[in-house]
């Protein structure tokens, strides 16, 4: 058993209103070092498979068809063997 | 008398209770920005609907940290009334005036609809005007409008009469069918529904005028 | 990044690289030849392709938007502003236009809906107007497929994400579906400003050293088409990190919107103009400011606000980032206004000025990266004449088949539960109609009606577009769309008083595909003319093909009505028990393009039958009945035909309708166009039959019995209303749901 631990975040060139509005909101409360905020997605998933390659596959495949929207978001993650 | 209507940044329905309070109700009503940092003068406090800082990282949770938000908090620890409204309502369980928080509505879609509501008590200086669990057409216009507490708050506000007005027929899986509900003191009432919408017949009802005028007699007494 | 500047004029030139930025060679020679007399360089050439493209400057169909009747006593503004203004009295005013976003809205739907909505106000307030209303109409393939249930979805979250946010209600719309929409949805949107006339504001820039104001957003590299850029600028590995779709912030919109009306309002004596930053960004709001001064600009590209490093001047130039401004202020004031848009927390810098050489001159890193005449990007653009060669399907048409009718109970239930016809409500219940504390009717009924705060008045409203009738006769389908929204007005008790629209054809290359544009634009013009509802904005969406496949041709209409005394703002539904109901206007076998045709045939023909003047004397019937307060509703019969706006009118209130129709089975789908369903109480009757004559056919009387019974030509009609009610409004969300 993998646990997959995935984020999701905009591609560089996506405008993130929330992040802005979020870094916006910092600089006023005086955290004047906050330089830069993004705002993603994060998934943990649990797989159910024998190597580290499958459980990658897996991954791949359902951000691919569901987690990430290509158009403009991309993904990483972290894969944990944990037990079952 | 005179209201304030607290306009955030992103605040879209400021003008809609401004204009209920000055030509529903008649009375005397300024704007004033989120920015502001007193509050002197005022009898009573509105925090109206809409995004206040695009409501985007949770409702509201950008919007307690406004400057103006100290001087509510002093208003409210007075005793005056504070009646937040919609995102004003999210506001309010941000800045813990109010238990509870919003969450997205169980569909997870906005929902803009009339809404039958239950006035659950009718003993508060906001619902005085109204009979005993008067049924009542207000308008809903929300997408985080569920609202939860834990059991132990939740049977508190029960013990203590808060829950102000439920729905009669939940339209985003509230815990208790819950649609408003005061503080322990009864002078901070946030509700989801918009009664502001609902003060001239010709916008399809009037069933929000009796609550600005228990507010209003209130004040006056 | 600094790639491009490796690229010469000469390059330009020799590997015609203008052709993949949709440069033609006669146009390319036209600028180098005959308006700089030297070669352009990369900037330049980039700047002439966003500028002359179809989008901005109308090149392809300019011959036909100049058959638009644009005038009438009301029009304080026609086409070739952000929007159109017309006179509503007392020294107001109302400013509308729409705006199409199709292949955003295909490509990405949540954002490419929200950034049209985010769009279409941007024009409205720029005018100096406070949006207080926005519609949209919506065309989609058939809910059968996957992606088209998704489409839909998206499209309207993206639509009520944005409209809500930014406190603009959404107050009516449509939506219909047929399989041309696959792969290319329509997803057009209006939007309604309300202003004092003395408030009206141009997009300006004049005076010579007077500032150019940038404000709001920082520019992206959004927008920015990795097609009409140098390809050999990305490695495929970026390329795949990089992504052009554009984001709205409705959050940033509502600050410029709030900051922008306190400019135009409190500043007039400063402010030369504004415009915003839509197609073709920075260089086309800039370009047309000073062109329509007779002036040019001076702009500093490094001043420009940007949110990417490394950005070349045509990617700062040609982004489509959205939630920016533009202004003109004059000399010595910018502090002023800048501290108004601080106040709202905007970003807003000074990025150049006038001058008065009408050069349009572009500095970036200290080096004059762009100076050409300000006026060749704007008025020199070629005009092309198309062939126009009509379509054999248009010759020789037959009558359409008169359907035949077995069980007429079960094709009303199916009718009714087709995705056209069906109730919307799971969609509009989306969308905040009631922000602003204005809106009088809401989403479903045939209009949405605004009050106008402070006055008697109100303004009612409408998107309107049938393809299907405009396929089978370009010119009668064109003034059946102006009659159709004319009608919606009509039965809402106001005067139609003038229309926008969004001309949603094929590629315009198509001799065919533009002699569908020129008819159905002659037929518009003709009922405009007719109505007195002058074409004041307008957009022009082509191209709209896949597999060389085309969609209908689908002009939208957007109508905006005046009730000049709140007292005859009229519903569409029966509100009690004994209210005599009655057909205005006569039904015949029309069924060529109706939906009982699709839903029989899967396809539509045959002839369309279309009286201007008749459509136009009925609809003066219904003010008139109005004004006379001689009838209780009244609603129009459209797709479906009367037996669904019969139904309509009884589900609001749960009534039954008994009585007798002098049609046959058939008919109750027939869409004979100028008809109308009205309900009248006892005690008018009198008065009102001998105001509408024979227009009148009392078909029966409403009753508590919540069913429906008519007496027929050719037989008897009785169901259960209650039943048909929950078929209709749950039909939408359950083919939603539903897994194909």
């Amino acid at each position: 058993m993998y646990l997959a631990q995935i984020y999701v975040h905009h591609k560089a060139s996506i405008l993130d209103p929330q992040g802005e509005a979020v870094l916006n909101a910092l600089q006023r409360l005086g955290y004047d070092k906050v330089d830069a905020v993004k705002q993603g997605k994060y998934f943990e998933v649990n797989i159910q498979a024998d190597s580290e390659d499958e459980a990658s596959k897996v991954v791949n495949d359902i951000a691919k068809d569901l987690l990430v929207n290509h158009n403009m978001e991309s993904f990483e993650f972290d894969l944990k063997e944990v037990a079952k | 008398m005179k209201f304030a209507v607290i306009s955030f940044p992103g605040s879209n329905c400021d003008m809609d209770m401004y204009y209920a309070v000055r030509d529903s109700l008649n009375e005397d009503v300024d704007l004033v920005t989120s920015d502001a940092t007193n509050l002197d003068g005022y009898d009573g406090v509105l925090i109206p609907g809409g995004f206040s800082y695009g409501d985007y990282l949770r409702s509201g949770a950008v919007a307690r940290f406004a400057p103006v938000m100290e001087s509510v908090k002093e208003m409210a620890a007075e005793g005056k009334p504070v009646l937040g409204v919609c995102n004003g309502f999210q506001i309010l369980t941000e800045a813990n005036l109010l238990p509870g928080s919003l969450q997205h509505n169980t569909s997870m879609e906005f929902i803009s609809d009339w809404s039958k509501l239950r006035v659950q008590n009718n003993d508060t200086m906001f619902t005085d005007q109204y009979e005993e669990s008067e049924v009542i057409d207000i308008p809903i216009a929300h997408g985080e409008g569920n609202y939860y507490c834990d059991d132990e708050t939740l049977a508190q506000l029960k013990a203590n009469d808060q829950i102000v007005f439920t729905y009669e027929d939940n339209p985003n899986g509230s815990c208790d069918n819950i649609a408003g509900v005061v503080n322990e003191q009864g002078n901070v009432l946030g509700m989801m529904p918009h009664p502001e919408r609902a003060v001239e017949s010709i916008l399809g009802g009037t069933d929000g005028l009796k609550l600005f005028k228990s507010l209003l007699n209130h004040v006056r007494s | 990044m600094e790639k491009p500047k490796t690229i010469t004029p000469q390059d330009i030139k020799d590997q015609k690289i203008y052709q993949d930025w949709g440069l033609t060679d006669f146009e390319y020679n036209l600028i180098s030849n005959d308006i700089l007399h030297r070669l352009p360089n990369y900037t330049e050439t980039g700047l002439y392709s966003g500028m002359w493209s179809e989008h901005c400057s109308y090149k392809n169909s300019k011959p036909v938007l100049r058959k638009f009747w644009s005038d009438g006593s009301r029009v304080l503004q026609g086409p070739g502003e952000g929007a159109g203004v017309l006179d509503i009295g007392d020294g107001q005013a109302v400013v509308f236009k729409a705006e199409s976003h199709n292949h955003p809205s295909y490509v990405e739907p949540y954002e490419g809906a929200a950034t049209g909505v985010g769009g279409i106000i941007r024009d409205i307030f720029s005018m100096g107007a406070k949006p207080v209303a926005s519609l949209d109409s919506l065309r989609f393939g058939e809910l059968t497929n996957d992606k088209n249930r998704f489409l839909l979805d998206k499209v309207v979250a993206g639509i009520a994400g944005y409209g809500n946010c930014i406190g603009v209600p959404t107050v009516g719309g449509e939506i219909s579906f047929d399989p041309c929409y696959d792969g290319n949805p329509l997803v057009n949107v209006m939007c309604v400003g309300l202003m004092d006339q003395e408030d009206i504001e141009a997009g300006r820039a004049s005076g010579a050293g007077n500032s150019i104001i940038y404000v709001g957003a920082k520019t992206g590299r959004d927008g920015i088409n990795g097609a009409t850029f140098a390809s050999s600028q990305f490695s495929t590995e970026e390329e795949s990190d990089r992504s052009a779709v554009q984001v709205g912030d409705p959050f940033m919109e509502k600050l410029l919107v709030d900051a922008c009306l306190e400019v135009t309002h409190n500043h007039k004596d400063i402010l030369v103009g504004i415009q915003d930053m839509g197609a073709a960004g920075l260089v086309s709001s800039s370009a047309e400011m000073a062109d329509k001064a007779n002036s040019g600009v001076d702009l500093d590209l490094d001043l420009v606000p940007q949110r990417e490093i490394g950005m070349t001047p045509y990617e700062i130039m040609l982004s489509e980032s959205q939630e920016r401004m533009l202004l003109c202020v004059k000399a010595g004031h910018e502090d002023e206004i800048l501290e108004i848009f601080e106040k709202h927390h905007l970003d807003a810098v000074v990025i150049g000025h006038v001058n008065d050489d009408k050069q349009y001159r572009l500095i970036h890193h200290g080096e004059v990266v762009c100076d050409i005449p300000t006026s060749s990007l704007v008025n020199d653009v070629p005009e092309y004449q198309h062939d126009v060669v009509e379509p054999e399907r248009l010759k020789n048409v037959k009558e359409a088949k008169v359907p035949v009718i077995s069980n007429v109970n079960v094709m009303v239930k199916t009718i009714i539960g087709q995705p056209t016809i069906a109730s919307k409500e799971s969609v509009y219940r989306q969308y905040d109609c009631r922000v602003q504390a204005n809106t009088v009717v809401q989403p479903g009924s045939d209009s949405g009606v605004i009050r106008v705060r402070g006055t008697n008045k109100s303004l009612a409203m409408t998107t309107d577009a049938n393809g299907r009738y405009i396929y089978l006769n370009p010119k009668l389908g064109g003034q059946i769309a102006v009659s159709e929204a004319a009608r919606n007005i009509v039965a809402s008790g106001a005067v139609p008083i003038g229309i926008t629209d969004c001309l949603n054809f094929g590629n315009p290359d198509d001799s065919e595909s533009y002699f569908e544009m020129d008819q159905s634009v002659e037929g518009i013009s003709k009922a405009c003319e007719k109505f007195d509802t002058p074409v004041i904005a307008g957009n022009v969406s082509l191209y709209n093909e896949t597999d060389n496949k085309a969609i209908y041709p689908t002009p939208m209409i957007g109508m905006v009505g005046l009730i000049e005394d709140n007292q005859y703002i009229t519903k569409s539904d029966f509100s009690e028990t004994g209210e005599l109901v009655y057909v205005i206007g006569d039904t015949n076998d029309d069924f060529a393009g109706s939906e009982i045709q699709k839903h029989l045939e899967g396809q539509i023909s045959g002839k369309i039958h279309f009286d201007l003047e008749e459509e136009f004397s009925n609809q003066r019937l219904i003010l008139d009945l109005i004004h006379n307060h001689l009838i209780e509703s009244a609603h129009d019969v459209s797709e479906g035909g009367i037996i669904v706006s019969l139904l309509e009118s009884l589900f609001e209130n749960d009534l039954g309708l008994n009585g007798e129709i002098d049609i046959t089975k058939a008919q109750l789908f027939s869409e004979t166009q100028s008809r109308y369903v009205v309900s009248v109480s006892q005690e008018d009757r009198e008065s009102f039959e001998k105001l509408a004559g024979k227009k009148a056919h009392l078909i029966g009387v409403t009753d508590d019995s919540q069913q429906i019974n008519l007496r027929l030509q050719d037989g008897q009609y009785v169901d259960d209303v209650t039943t048909l009610k929950t078929i209709w409004k749950e039909s939408l969300s359950c083919q939603m749901k539903s897994k194909a």
